[in-house]
């Protein structure tokens, strides 16, 4: 394997930064008008109100709320993973972390955006907010809605700094390398980075500490996520399962995402010095292992419920297995578990193209898994008057579409203005220390399993 | 004259010029090392590495803990209302308030700490771009005239070295 020198490293890294060509801003127009057709389609709502959506008595949480969790369950593939191959120290994950905390910070933007979306009167959000109203009543604290705001703006807030403070030192080799405006911009955003000891050190303890907090916070939320259902008395919903069945769900389909991005970023910055195929090869058995988790976890909660024959639940356990939604079930199993098990699971299919497409399939099935938890328990509760089905309109697929647009939008813009792979942390990973180290590189494949 | 220092090429040889310096009589929190990377397996490294960040993030900690406490508390027992059979202030639920708050504290306290302990928003002395190339720059800061020559031939001394006074 080869090893570039840091002015390499830079002159690579620094060239999406310091060359634009025609394609980026084409992109960026092609993208930026799908998110603005999605801003009229929101409006639209806002104006001639919810009527225009299929959400409707007794099903009012539908698209909108399944790419809210979806979104949140993202998310995790960042800052979380980043934190945990930090603190283990794993040498391959240098080109690999930024990529994946950009992710969680977008992704919770995008999701902490669906409850105001989902609002008919989204002007009204910051009644959200716990703060004494003219009568004195705050929120109610003991709502699970109000832990899901704490949680989703702790996340949010960690996950951006714990972006931010790497990226200081590499704000300080592109004010470096710039001239003109961008150099002052850069050497605002540098905030007089120099490199010494000390702001070494202090940096690296302050990650370490960032890593050990937010490892506990990512899980937090999406327990919290799933706080929403499990604590509401609805078929399916009531159980104790939840919370880590949607924190493995959410690392999954966040590794999934991790995948995808690299690929592209890969393919269309040229980065094939620095993501190499064993990084896909490692996050791709760990996408194998997270398979297995959620196979398992599927397998539980239905299994239990099974076993309990409350009729009830057993409504919406055969609705999904064989009636309605079976279609939509089987896809989502096949996705979530056949796929990844066949692709991954045989060493022969864990190529690049592979891992990308075994992703893409986890991607489509993790969606479909958050809309399975959601429609057919709301749509079969108790009593035969609440019995309903959900149709979906325009407005709201092009809004949940769009999301994934918008993430792209984000990604493209945000890999215009920092470098994707962290600059410092690369060549910290190519630096040889006095003692000598043993041959072999720090970039070992995850395990020594020949799957 | 405000610096003078030495741009090389590898840890080792950064490593002598440093050692060179303190020969020379320079103390070591006077020299000025600069570097792309973190080089904590070299000596001038890890200088200046004592830190309360960890208790500060405690503390922080325990203010956010403290906060939502008291927002909880106090909030609720303002205006009591009854939510499913619950006690007023319920423990159960607000322990995900108070966590939640504890981490943020934690984590706010940490970043204020970087930045305040790392002189972050402050221009150094003097700087050279080259660092960000590669290179590690060993000097230091305002010398008295006296010294210089010395100085300059300690940083000389190490082969490869590109010494430059400003």
């Amino acid at each position: 394997m080869t090893h570039p020198s840091p002015s390499h490293i830079n002159r690579d890294l620094l060239r999406p930064l310091l060359q634009t060509s025609w394609r980026f801003y084409l992109l960026v127009g092609l993208l930026g008008s799908v998110v603005l057709t999605a801003l009229v389609a929101w409006l639209s709502q806002a104006f001639f109100g919810f009527g225009i959506t299929g959400i409707r008595w007794p099903i009012y949480w539908g698209f909108y709320v399944t790419s809210f969790v979806f979104w949140i369950g993202i998310s995790h593939a960042g800052t979380l993973i980043s934190a945990i191959l930090r603190l283990v120290n794993a040498g391959w994950r240098r080109p690999v972390t930024r990529c994946a905390e950009v992710i969680t910070v977008f992704a919770l933007m995008i999701g902490a955006l669906f409850p105001i979306i989902h609002l008919g009167r989204p002007w009204l959000a910051f009644w959200l907010f716990p703060y004494p109203s003219e009568r004195l009543i705050w929120p109610n604290f003991r709502s699970p809605l109000v832990w899901d705001f704490f949680a989703i703006n702790t996340y949010l807030t960690g996950s951006v700094l714990f972006l931010l403070l790497p990226i200081i030192p590499d704000f300080a080799v592109v004010r470096d390398r710039s001239t003109g405006l961008r150099r002052k911009i850069y050497s605002v955003l540098a905030l007089g980075w120099a490199g010494t000891p000390r702001q070494w050190h202090r940096l690296e303890t302050a990650m370490q500490i960032m890593a050990i907090g937010i490892i506990p916070v990512a899980v937090s939320v999406h327990t919290i996520v799933s706080f929403d259902f499990s604590m509401a008395p609805v078929p399916m919903w009531q159980t104790t399962i939840f919370g880590p069945y949607f924190v493995a769900g959410a690392i999954f389909s966040g590794i999934a995402a991790l995948l995808i991005a690299m690929a592209v970023l890969r393919r269309f910055l040229q980065l094939q010095d620095y993501l190499h195929p064993v990084h896909f090869q490692n996050l791709g058995k760990l996408l194998l292992v997270m398979a297995l988790l959620w196979g398992y976890f599927v397998f539980n909660e239905r299994l239990v419920t099974y076993y309990g024959n409350e009729p009830s639940e057993m409504a919406v356990f055969w609705r999904t297995q064989r009636e309605s939604f079976a279609p939509l079930y089987w896809t989502m199993v096949i996705c979530n578990f056949v796929l990844p098990l066949v692709l991954m699971g045989i060493r022969y299919f864990r190529t690049i193209t592979g891992c990308v497409i075994a992703s893409l399939g986890v991607i489509v099935g993790m969606w479909l898994e958050r809309f399975l938890i959601i429609v057919p328990s709301l749509g079969h509760k108790y009593l035969p008057y609440t019995f309903a089905t959900y149709r979906p309109q325009p407005v709201e697929m092009i809004i949940a579409g769009t999301t994934f647009v918008a993430i792209t939008l984000l990604y493209v813009l945000f890999a215009k203005v920092v470098p994707i792979i962290s600059i410092w942390e690369l060549k910290a990973g190519e630096h040889t220390p006095p003692s000598l180290r043993p041959p072999g590189s720090p970039e070992h494949a995850l395990g020594e399993l020949k799957l | 004259m405000k610096a003078i220092y030495g741009l090389y090429s590898s840890g080792r040889s950064a490593q002598q010029a440093f050692n060179r310096l303190k020969a020379a009589g320079i103390v070591e929190r006077d020299i000025v090392v600069m570097s792309a990377q973190p080089m904590e397996d070299f000596e001038f490294g890890r200088s200046d590495n004592k830190t309360w960040m960890w208790w500060i993030a405690c503390a922080g900690g325990l203010i956010g803990m403290a906060t939502a406490f008291g927002l909880s508390w106090l909030t609720e027992m303002s205006w009591p209302i009854n939510v499913g059979g619950l006690p007023t202030f319920a423990w159960w639920p607000n322990l995900i308030i108070i966590f939640e708050l504890t981490m943020l504290g934690a984590i706010l306290a940490t970043v204020i700490t970087l930045v305040v302990s790392a002189g972050l928003g402050r221009r150094p002395g003097f700087y050279d771009p080259a660092v960000t190339d590669g290179k590690i720059l060993v000097g230091v800061a305002n010398p008295s005239e006296s010294s210089v020559r010395e100085l300059e031939s300690a940083l000389e001394a190490v082969p490869g070295s590109q010494v430059k006074t400003i």
